[in-house]
């Protein structure tokens, strides 16, 4: 379920958990960072040494987190910075 | 007594050794010695108030003030950065049920409040403030004091809270403020960018708020004489269950456990923890709890006490039972705003009334699978609060979880709870 | 003579696309239903199947556009350009072609709040996409009733067909077993400890 830890201070997905209703198309274009949880609802698979929070996304993935935040059909994906 | 033209404000910078007008009975009961509910007392207790300044954020790190409302953030890095005219909210919301603090300040010291609130307000260059109070005495006393001061440099006007847990969730706060319902919103645009309406948004708790004030007219060096070099200054703290009297008490940080028990009439009989924190804290083992110093948040060598929220579970009661009727009450509380808190925090009570009951191996897996599924996902942290509120009863009540199964619990047992699993 | 054979060439292009941008559209609608269901299909993940239903659906609006300007300059249609927006003001059975007008400005309305989504935020498209329902219906009845093609059989087999694909998505969006979210309990602040904190305040000084 963990996955190697990915670049710190690279890009990171924000969730707004008010939007979100479980669709999983993120899921499907992200399985590297995503798992679904029971209910259907993205869960960030754990970074080791991380709080859970916004997950880290390599920069390798970046075309795919950027087809996620445009495939989400709640707008509930973004893009954020930081490590 | 009404005073027409507002209050005059004292000019004077805070002074190293201030000449106080008052000598609090003890080092510790400041908030609680310079309380007033009516202007004129509050005034012969404590003077005028005290004057906005730009440096405000500089008197408040030297301070080391951090915010009582729960999460304990450094409130000068809050005031430092906020956006350009902002709103100031001084939050009285209060909505966990086992703390009084914050209405015993809106009843016993409004003025305290109020004087913080102005002073944040005129420092920030806020255009309007709000407080945010409960219907009933809370609002109504904020009004009745509002009155007495007569015209504020910057209006204040009093916004009713709504009920529940999450009333004082900060961003629930803020929609209610804007005519909003009151729902917490995603944390990706921060309050003190956009909040009401869109503007900078300034949310303190109260108490903060009554000690931003004390801190303005007497000092950082006054604030800091009380605590520990780390945690200074005192807290306000609400305290139930197996204590002789309980209620609302004033003490210094690193004050242990059992002082603030001691404070409260001492403990009515054998303990088996503590929940400190409310209910989105942790349970401590009596045994090994009582010595740990109190702290704001969390510290490797103290016990975060959160907002201030204490209560005692007599040896009688069982440990997972008050669990799962608390994680029961907080899945009701859920917003609903977001799914995991919706559908995951109703599974994790579920899993606690099974481990409360007979029990099985599998509950106790299940809920801390569940406890880890929640964590850290939803706009606001009920989530996070019930994951470590049922982390933290797996492992202090581990004995029970297997004594359940055999049909017999710790507290009808009559022994001293053992120590679980806390000391690792 | 040429000008009549331009004047039938153009209105058999007219009715030629519209045709086409019935089927298209009846394709995108019944892929719009299996995206809603949110389910996948065999070989599409769901990511996917959204993108081949915005994809027909840009599809279908490019054909429904030819349609309405091969319409405009056809000779013999009296369709103006203000009745392409301004519904049942036409000159030639105003009330089906005003049906057509309708469901014009609906795909106007849906593919422009689509490509704005994310500025125009989760409810407000939602809220215009909504209106696809009436869109179908709209322009399957222009098609059946103002057509100069209604009675043959061949345009009764499109007409079934569409209806068929639209009826096919409608059931997997009714048959799919969405997770069932808990009951939510009333918001009566419950008080589960009994020992819950009086809300005076004791001065009494510390020792």
């Amino acid at each position: 379920m963990t996955r190697p830890g990915a670049d710190r201070g690279g890009p990171r997905l924000h969730i707004d958990w008010t939007r979100c209703e479980g669709r999983g198309l993120c899921v499907e274009l992200l399985p590297e960072v995503l798992d679904s949880d029971p209910w259907g609802y993205p869960i960030a698979r754990p970074e080791p040494g991380r709080a859970p929070g916004d997950p880290s996304v390599p920069a390798a993935l970046s075309e795919y987190l950027d087809a996620a935040i445009e495939a989400c059909p709640r707008v509930a994906l973004s893009r954020r910075h930081g490590g | 007594m009404t005073t027409t033209a507002p209050l005059p404000r004292s000019t004077a910078r805070p002074r190293p050794n201030p000449g106080r007008p008052f000598t609090p009975v003890s080092p510790s009961g400041r908030l609680l010695a310079a309380a007033a509910p009516g202007l004129a007392e509050h005034l012969r207790r404590n003077g005028p108030p005290p004057s906005p300044s730009a440096d405000l954020p500089d008197l408040v790190e030297a301070a080391g003030l951090t915010g009582r409302g729960g999460a304990a953030f450094p409130t000068w890095r809050k005031l430092a950065s906020v956006g350009a005219r902002p709103i100031v909210i001084a939050n009285g919301a209060e909505g966990e049920p086992a703390s009084g603090k914050d209405a015993w300040l809106l009843r016993s010291a409004p003025h305290l409040v109020l004087d913080g609130l102005g002073l944040v307000a005129g420092s920030v260059g806020a255009s309007r403030a709000y407080a945010y109070a409960p219907p009933g005495p809370g609002a109504a006393r904020l009004r009745a004091a509002l009155a007495e001061r007569g015209r504020e440099p910057v209006p204040v006007e009093v916004v009713e809270a709504v009920d529940g847990f999450l009333a004082g969730e900060a961003s629930a706060v803020a929609a209610r403020v804007a005519g909003l319902p009151a729902r917490p919103r995603d944390k990706a645009v921060r309050l003190s960018e956009a909040g009401v309406r869109g503007r900078p948004t300034l949310v303190h708790n109260v108490e903060t708020l009554a000690h931003v004030a004390q801190i303005a007219r007497y000092g950082p060096g006054w604030f800091r004489r009380v605590g520990t070099p780390d945690e200074p200054g005192t807290f306000l703290a609400t305290l139930s269950g197996a204590v002789a009297r309980p209620g609302v008490r004033e003490a210094a940080f690193g004050t242990t456990l059992a002082g603030l028990a001691a404070m409260a009439g001492g403990l009515t009989g054998p303990v088996a923890a503590f929940l400190v924190g409310g209910y989105h804290g942790r349970w401590v083992p009596a045994d090994a709890g009582a010595g740990l110093g109190l702290t704001p948040g969390p510290r490797p060598s103290g016990l975060a006490v959160g907002a201030g929220v204490v209560i005692a579970l007599p040896a009688s009661s069982c440990g997972l039972g008050a669990s799962a009727a608390i994680l029961r009450y907080l899945a009701e509380q859920s917003a609903g705003a977001c799914g995991p808190c919706r559908l995951g925090l109703p599974a994790l009570a579920d899993a606690f009334a099974e481990l409360a009951g007979r029990g099985n191996p599998r509950a106790a897996v299940s809920a801390a699978r569940l406890a880890g599924l929640v964590a850290g996902r939803g706009a606001c942290h009920n989530p996070d609060g019930a994951a470590r509120l049922a982390r933290s009863a797996l492992e202090v009540f581990a004995d029970d979880v297997a004594l359940h199964q055999t049909g017999r619990c710790q507290a009808r047992s009559g022994r001293p709870a053992s120590r679980g699993s806390a000391q690792r | 003579m040429i000008a009549a054979q331009y004047a039938a060439a153009v209105w058999a292009a007219a009715r030629g696309f519209g045709v086409m941008a019935l089927v298209l559209l009846s394709a995108t609608v019944a892929l719009g239903l299996v995206a809603r269901s949110g389910r996948s299909l065999p070989g599409l993940p769901r990511f996917a199947l959204a993108r081949v239903h915005g994809s027909a659906a840009l599809v279908a609006a490019g054909l429904v556009a030819v349609h309405v300007l091969t319409i405009l300059i056809d000779p013999y249609a009296q369709v103006r350009l203000v009745d392409a927006v301004v519904p049942f003001a036409a000159g030639y059975r105003p009330f089906w072609v005003g049906l057509g007008t309708l469901a014009f400005d609906l795909v106007g309305l849906i593919v422009l709040t689509s490509l704005a989504r994310r500025r125009i935020g989760p409810r407000g498209w939602r809220a215009a996409h909504l209106t696809a329902y009436a869109l179908w219906p709209l322009a399957l009845a222009h098609g059946v009733c103002s057509g100069s093609d209604a009675g043959a059989h061949w345009m009764w087999f499109v007409d079934a067909a569409s209806a068929l694909m639209v009826a096919a998505g409608g059931a997997v969006l009714l048959g799919a077993r969405r997770p069932p979210s808990p009951p939510r309990p009333g918001r009566s602040p419950s008080r589960p400890l009994s020992t819950h904190a009086p809300t005076t305040a004791r001065t009494e000084a510390v020792r």
